[in-house]
């Protein structure tokens, strides 16, 4: 018999993109492990001021 | 940010995956994690190291505009809130001289021998979210970067525009810090251009520039602004809208020309470009901002190399345009800029894709390894008793204790009446602080709580599940926002600043004595869905369902599934759509879980999220189903608008029209000699003011496989702006080399249809010749763009708006792409908006990751903040059920009459419902008519203390 898959998700990247995928993972049923090269998450759009075309606060 | 409270989520920095082995369900990942130097057990954020660090470092998250040190936060909403110290910048770490932060750690969370550590993880999938890379600066060099300091990237600028950023935003000059009058954007720095070796468009820029311009002149009303396109892309869905509105507000003046280099005359920049009249200029500027197209990210290459994963010719994922989130290597998936430049829109729709793609890879093993938190049993006893009130005010580090005076908030609330316990806290929301609250909270048999903090937007959350791990109820908790509200606001007033955190601290104490326990509701799911259309969207929606494990009912209103796709012949990519098609109609059929009905309408729905009701209406009679989710997936309509002789004249036709006429042997086409196609025909601001986002991706497509067909053809292709956004630029630039002929036309010059007895032609004017062509058109091919569907008819039907233009309105236009307002309801595909094929099918599995949540959870979890209808108040008059947004109060018959009750799943707290009855018969949950009073009599004191404050002075005087 083929080995029990496992129900952890690595996900590369904590970006938005990155993010957003953990926490539907995770609202989904999954553990993720959210991994970054950096010391915090958050990627380019922390950076950022606002966002077009609302003009909403990124973070 | 929400990832960093999730149970589920372990959050990893510092950290790289070097290798990776096993297969899809069963992957061992090693990942190398560098020392952090700070026990992320222990740090409380202080930030106290950086206070006394005394190394000086240039700050990169501020875009090496400022300082920081080497022992630092990177801003101060990060995620872990966890100190670290920089390894290259340490003294000690370098030069083992300096410890200063040690000795300055309360809690000793500073550990230099810090070890890098090995980890090996056990995944079922694996996701690439590596997002986009720094276009090199070599490339920003020739626009004068690095040599003339007010040329600035627009990253640069986005910083200096942040009220937290290096200037507390205030857009000046680096050179000599002051305020600049003219300013001017230039667009496609490093895409758009094969000389650095990005060819392709990277999508955003144009957006970012107009919003970047926008915030400029809000800081600075009397700048000047012009931005250098070569075409104005902004094809996102409302985006043509929102850049217009900006340029009119503004007065801003947007040229095509693609400036070449940048010089420094004297202290200004100066500018010179030709335009499309061929005439050339020379202007001059005090700034100039650089928009900076996005790279490929710098690891990918090592990375893809380490997993074996094929990258394009710019060193993004390679994938498919019917499988944009597989790379080869099955298992690992990829999504967000890494597959591709995108906006953070797009970007969220493929995080929810793969989390939908990696959900139907793993379904059998879903909740295995899930952690599911208790909680212990209230204790409703305690919580009946008289108000025990315990007030908590933080000082947010220096954030709040640095103007308001903190201790004397707290001796103040110890005064107010049903006060029992009072603290002044460091860090109210650092975990070893929580963990202190809940013992406070059981020590003292505290009953309610008052937080004199932050926003409860981002915070109370938290506070609440606190609450409930202390066994009391989430609803008990009331927060005063002192520190936007107090020490932001008032900075430079201290005492008034303290005055005002307390008159707010009082109130919040009046009402949290009102405050009552609320029942936390569940709701159960029907694990079912229902997707409404039959298109690509629909189909690889209910497919990613079906994956997932949930039954679907798949409804098509016609009798053939496929949509418009059935139409579409050719991809840019060389894949083919009818195979793409077929292979998604065969897989859907012959899924166990897939219901199918042909021919069919929805009629009636109703319910709401996790137990919908739907009528489904075909020839041989109707079937009533019942279903937890709703997927609209209704798809769009070509537009075919009476202009240029379509529908007259048979050599008239559309891009679809000639996807047909391009699978024939024979035909109009090879007759034809001389093609013409025109762009955004009836788009973008007649008779569809949107821009369809595909048509000029399309054209290109065609006029390419003409042109492979019959080399000999002339094709010229008519346009405003060429829109071949992403890597479609590389087929734009094709075209160019096969000898199509482009030529923009002006807004004000549109080309016109001339006809000489039977032939056809076109009446262009050439801005470049400076005259009017006459070109011959054998076949004039119309870009027409798409209408939506029928989607006025179930808006009304299940209370979802529409935008302006008809389309289903997002919850969030950035966040929360394919919710819908309703819960339980969600959008993809044309439904939503024009878009090409492989965005509507990274949609549809978005709206299927989305869907199959509350499937997954099997219940939905009400917020306790709803209204309450008190029927025997009630006339029945209706006008909450009319005025609630989300559908949320329904008229029910009591009796002889009609009362309003709410459904309470659906409701979303607004109160709109309370603010509108005449008889004062609705409640909300928490925002009681009695504590709302409370709290404003409490503020009363304060305009009693002003009133005399005055007749004192008067008095005085």
């Amino acid at each position: 018999m083929a080995k029990k898959k496992s129900g952890k998700v690595l996900v590369l990247g904590g970006g938005i993109t990155g993010v957003q995928a953990a926490l539907d993972l995770a609202d989904l049923g999954y553990y993720v492990y959210l991994v970054d090269k950096k010391a915090s998450i958050g990627g380019v759009m922390a950076q950022l001021d606002k966002t077009f075309p609302t003009n909403d606060c990124s973070i | 940010m929400e990832a960093g409270r999730s149970p589920n989520i372990e959050i990893i920095t510092l950290a790289e995956l070097k290798e990776l082995s096993g297969k899809p369900g069963n992957f061992r990942a090693k990942l190398h994690i560098r020392p952090r130097y700070v026990d992320p057990l222990k740090c409380t954020s202080c930030g106290m190291c950086t206070t006394y660090c005394p190394k000086e470092v240039v700050d990169e998250y501020n875009e090496r505009l400022t300082f920081t040190k080497a022992a630092r936060i990177d801003y101060a909403q990060a995620v872990p809130t966890i100190y670290y110290l920089d390894e290259k910048e340490c003294l000690r770490l370098q030069h083992e001289s300096c410890q200063l932060c040690a000795n300055v750690c309360g809690p000793n969370a500073i550990v230099f021998d810090q070890q890098p550590e090995e980890r090996e993880l056990e995944v079922g999938a694996v996701v690439l979210a590596l997002g986009f890379g720094r276009v090199p600066e070599e490339v920003l060099e020739k626009y004068g970067y690095g040599k003339y300091p007010d040329v600035l990237t627009s990253l640069e600028l986005e910083r200096l525009t942040c009220a937290s950023g290096p200037t507390e935003g205030e857009v000046i000059r680096p050179s000599d810090f002051t305020h600049p009058r003219r300013i001017a954007f230039l667009q496609c720095v490093g895409s758009r251009d094969v000389t650095c070796g990005n060819g392709y468009c990277s999508s955003v820029c144009c957006m970012y520039a107009m919003k970047e311009a926008s915030v400029v002149k809000e800081h600075l009303p009397e700048a000047e602004i012009d931005l250098f396109f070569m075409d104005i892309r902004t094809q996102g869905k409302g985006f043509d809208e929102a850049f217009n509105r900006a340029v009119e507000k503004y007065g801003f003046r947007t040229i095509y020309a693609r400036v070449p280099r940048v010089d420094q005359v004297g202290r200004r920049l100066a500018l010179t470009y030709v335009t499309e009249d061929g005439k050339t200029h020379r202007d001059f500027y005090d700034m100039v901002v650089l928009s900076v197209g996005l790279d490929a990210p710098q690891d990918a290459e090592v990375l893809a190399e380490r997993l074996g994963i094929e990258l394009n010719h710019y060193g993004f994922a390679k994938t498919k345009v019917s499988t944009p989130l597989e790379t080869n290597v099955p298992g690992v998936f990829v999504a967000g800029a890494f597959q591709g430049p995108k906006d953070i829109p797009e970007s969220v729709v493929q995080a929810q894709a793969v989390a939908a793609r990696c959900s139907e890879l793993l379904a059998e093993v879903r909740g295995q390894d899930a952690i599911h938190k208790e909680f212990p049993p209230e204790d409703e006893e305690l919580e009946r008793l008289e108000p025990r009130i315990g007030v908590f005010v933080c000082h947010c580090g220096v954030n709040i204790a640095g103007v308001v005076n903190v201790k004397e908030v707290a001796r103040y609330a110890s005064t107010l009446p049903g006060v029992v316990y009072t603290e002044d806290v460091l860090y109210s929301c650092s975990q070893d602080t929580l963990n202190e609250l809940v013992k406070k909270i059981k020590e003292n048999r505290l009953n309610r709580v008052v937080i004199a903090a932050c926003s409860p937007r981002t915070h109370e959350p938290l506070f609440q599940e606190t609450l409930r791990e202390a066994g009391l109820n989430p609803a008990l908790i009331e927060m005063a926002n002192i520190r936007d509200q107090c020490a932001w606001v008032h900075a430079e007033d201290p005492e008034a600043a303290t005055q005002k955190a307390k008159d707010q601290v009082r109130m919040a104490v009046a009402k949290a004595a009102r405050l009552m326990p609320l029942e936390l509701q569940r709701v159960s799911v029907t694990p079912s869905a229902l997707v409404i259309g039959g298109g690509a969207a629909g189909l690889q929606a209910a497919l990613s369902i079906a994956n997932q494990g949930f039954e679907v009912y798949l409804v098509e209103k016609e009798e053939e599934l496929g949509g418009n796709l059935r139409r579409v012949t050719g991809l840019l990519s060389g894949e083919r759509p009818q195979k793409i098609l077929e292979d998604l109609i065969k897989q859907v059929e012959s899924h166990p879980k897939v219901k199918i009905y042909k021919g069919t309408t929805v009629e009636n729905i109703s319910g709401y999220v996790g137990n919908f009701t739907s009528t489904l209406r075909r020839e041989e009679g109707s079937e009533v189903i019942n279903h937890g989710v709703v997927i609209l997936a209704t798809g769009g309509k070509e537009h075919r608008p009476v202009l240029f002789g379509l529908g007259e004249n048979e050599r008239v036709l559309t891009q679809l029209d000639l996807e047909g006429e391009l699978e024939k042997k024979g035909g109009r086409l090879s007759r034809a000699k001389s093609i013409v196609m025109i762009q955004c025909v009836g788009s973008r601001g007649e008779d569809l003011k949107y821009c369809s986002k595909l048509c000029c991706q399309q054209a290109v497509k065609n006029a390419l496989r003409i042109k492979k067909k019959y080399p000999k053809k002339d094709i010229y292709i008519l346009f405003r702006d060429m829109r071949t956004y992403g890597f479609s630029e590389d087929a734009y630039r094709e075209a160019r080399k096969a000898g199509i002929i482009f030529i923009r036309y002006q807004v004000d010059r549109k080309p016109e249809l001339v006809k000489r007895g039977k032939s056809l032609g076109v009446k262009i004017y050439d801005a470049l010749l400076g005259e009017e062509l006459f070109i011959p058109a054998d076949l004039l091919v119309l870009s027409v763009g798409i209408t939506p569907g029928e989607n006025e008819e179930i808006s009304k039907v299940i209370k979802a708006p529409l935008t302006g233009d008809g389309f289903f309105l997002e919850a969030h236009v950035k966040l929360m792409p394919v919710e819908l307002p309703v819960e339980g309801v969600y959008v993809c595909g044309l439904a939503h908006g024009p878009k090409p094929l492989e965005e509507t099918l990274a949609q549809a599995r978005a709206a299927a990751a989305k869907a199959a949540i509350p499937l997954a959870k099997g219940y939905v979890e009400v917020a306790p903040i709803v209204s309450r209808v008190d029927q025997s108040k009630c006339i029945g008059c209706g006008i909450c059920a009319a005025l609630c947004p989300y559908g949320a109060i329904e008229m029910v018959k009591v009796g002889k009459r009609k009362k309003a009750q709410t459904i309470t799943a659906s409701c979303k707290g607004c109160g709109i419902c309370a603010s509108h009855c005449p008889v004062l018969a609705i409640s909300m949950g928490g925002f009681t008519d009695e504590a709302i009073l409370a709290q404003i009599e409490a503020f009363g004191a304060f305009v009693e203390r002003e009133a005399e404050e005055k007749t004192e002075k008067e008095e005085a005087a």
